[in-house]
């Protein structure tokens, strides 16, 4: 094939050669385990304290406020059935939003099946909640609010310092599923008053298997993974050193760059979102405004998502797409029918993420390409014969 | 996921867009549920001489459109009738477990456009074709 262009960065990132050359000492010769008490394994540990410091810098947290995780995922498990477990003597009314990740969405419904009550707030078309219905939302029992920092399909962005300050005035947990954000928007929990934060290492060119949760100090939890005495015992488990040092090496990486990549990548991002929308019936979808550096994403009306994703593939572009049939779901994705779009036009979702690997040439050859797909593909289509 | 023949089906259709003198015409699906079936039928003396689609869907309803033209010309009616969606599925070398109802579907696509012949000529279509070619084969909804 002889162009290739990565445009799934919000699926996952090429590591960083910073991350890599960090991590490949400890998967050579600096084999020990954090918990020896001997030279090697003193090492190790001393390079899991270092990272931790390094992911609490560029979140503004304490390093003891800082848990590795097996993925984000995890840490959204750990953070919501840790929060809802301890404090159920208190409530049971959980407020989360329309538009959260699955990772949050599923296990908020399988608390819903232990006897939670989970309320979820609707978005307005560009996938934004309201501080307002969440304030008029939280009630007496109200034990957390669960909102998503951005979007991982339109890339929204939420108001998290308001949301933070206003849960933080009603006396409210805050967590928030901060795994589309770290590493490329600024995210300040003490600021923006975020008492639990998930992250993810491979969103932000760390290593895929590799995690954080951020809990406020102060705050207990139930120990999630009971055995050793790793992570003081919240999360047992012997540590995953090499991928810990890389997400920290890639995030300490993110931050140090961030601003001069957030200008270099939203300017990208905004040329691709020009080109696209000059095409007839083919829409931004998300906040124009509060949106990802990365994320361009879009609806093509009278072609179906899984159809173009084969047919950017073929000519060496990676994307993806919401639509049911590449999910092999029968709904379109729940944040396109959140955001007021009818199924028929959701069934033609597009996602092209940008990264700091990006270029200008990237973007050109997509805007290249995509016409002549949608083209080809509404040529073939009776949605579009009855629409023209 | 797709075997060679679908990406093959998919990527170079054959028989797109609407047939001159088509006399068959049938239409299934559902845009809500992401796909719909166009195929266009030419019919002569009971013989399906030329066929043709056009299909708003995924790689698997496209290629399963494009092979079901294929498969129909050349076939009498009654030989037509008898392509199951299994027929359709072989031919492509298989299809994904989720993508199975594409084939279902391009079945009750010839199905719909054999009907259309007969109606057109005022013959009820149903003790011929059966009922099982309208949007019951949608998967959802």
């Amino acid at each position: 094939m002889s162009r290739f262009v990565y445009a799934d960065n919000a699926a996952t990132t090429k590591l960083s050669q910073t991350a890599l050359d960090a991590m490949l000492p400890w998967l050579a010769e600096g084999y020990g385990n954090p918990s020896s008490v001997y030279r090697l394994g003193r090492e190790a540990r001393r390079a899991l304290d270092q990272a931790r410091d390094q992911v609490a810098a560029a979140l503004g947290a304490k390093s003891e406020e800082i848990l590795f995780t097996g993925t984000g995922t995890e840490a959204d498990n750990w953070a919501i059935r840790s929060v809802a477990e301890s404090k159920k003597e208190k409530g049971r009314h959980i407020i989360s939003c329309a538009i959260e990740h699955h990772a949050v969405s599923h296990t908020l419904e399988d608390l819903a099946k232990q006897g939670f009550e989970i309320e979820y707030l609707p978005v307005d078309e560009c996938g934004r909640v309201s501080v307002e219905a969440l304030d008029a939302a939280i009630r007496e029992d109200t034990i957390l609010v669960t909102i998503m920092f951005a979007n991982n399909e339109i890339g929204t962005i939420q108001p998290i310092a308001e949301i933070g300050a206003l849960a933080r005035a009603r006396g409210v947990l805050f967590h928030t599923d901060a795994v589309q954000a770290v590493g490329h928007v600024p995210v300040d929990v003490a600021v923006m008053n975020i008492d639990l934060l998930s992250l993810s290492g491979h969103k932000f060119r760390g290593p895929k298997g590799v995690g954080a949760l951020y809990v406020k100090k102060g705050i207990k939890l139930p120990n999630f993974l009971t055995g050793g005495g790793q992570e003081k015992g919240r999360r047992a488990g012997t540590e995953n050193v090499a991928g810990i040092v890389g997400m920290a090496a890639a995030l300490t990486e993110a931050v140090q760059h961030m601003d001069e990549e957030r200008a270099k990548i939203t300017a990208l991002r905004d040329k691709l979102i020009q080109g696209m929308t000059a095409i007839p019936a083919v829409k931004l979808t998300g906040d124009p405004v509060n949106r990802l550096p990365g994320n361009a994403s879009f609806v093509v009306e009278c072609v179906e998502g899984e159809a173009m994703i084969l047919m950017l593939d073929a000519v060496g572009i990676a994307a993806s797409s919401g639509s049911a049939c590449s999910s092999g779901a029968l709904d379109p994705s729940h944040v396109l029918l959140a955001i007021g779009l009818p199924h028929e036009i959701a069934h033609g979702s597009v996602r092209l993420s940008l990264g700091e690997e990006s270029t200008e040439d990237d973007v050109d050859y997509i805007l290249e390409k995509f016409p002549g797909i949608i083209a080809k593909l509404r040529a073939m289509s009776p949605l579009w014969e009855a629409k023209s | 996921m797709y075997s060679e023949k679908v990406m093959d089906h998919f990527a170079n259709p054959r028989n797109v867009g609407e047939l001159e003198g088509a006399n068959a015409i049938g239409e299934v699906g559902n845009p809500k549920c992401g796909d719909i079936m166009k195929i266009y039928l030419r019919i002569e003396n009971d013989v399906i001489v030329d066929a043709s689609f056009k299909t708003f869907g995924c790689g698997a309803a496209i290629a399963t459109s494009s092979i079901s033209t294929e498969l129909v010309k050349g076939k009498t009616i009654e030989e037509a009738l008898n392509i199951s969606n299994s027929v359709v599925t072989d031919a492509l070398d298989g299809l994904p477990k989720e993508k199975l109802h594409c084939s279902v579907l391009v079945e009750a696509g010839i199905r719909s456009a054999i009907a259309d012949y007969y109606k057109r000529q005022g013959i009820d279509p149903e003790p011929i074709v059966g009922c099982g070619y309208d949007c019951d084969s949608c998967h959802g909804h």
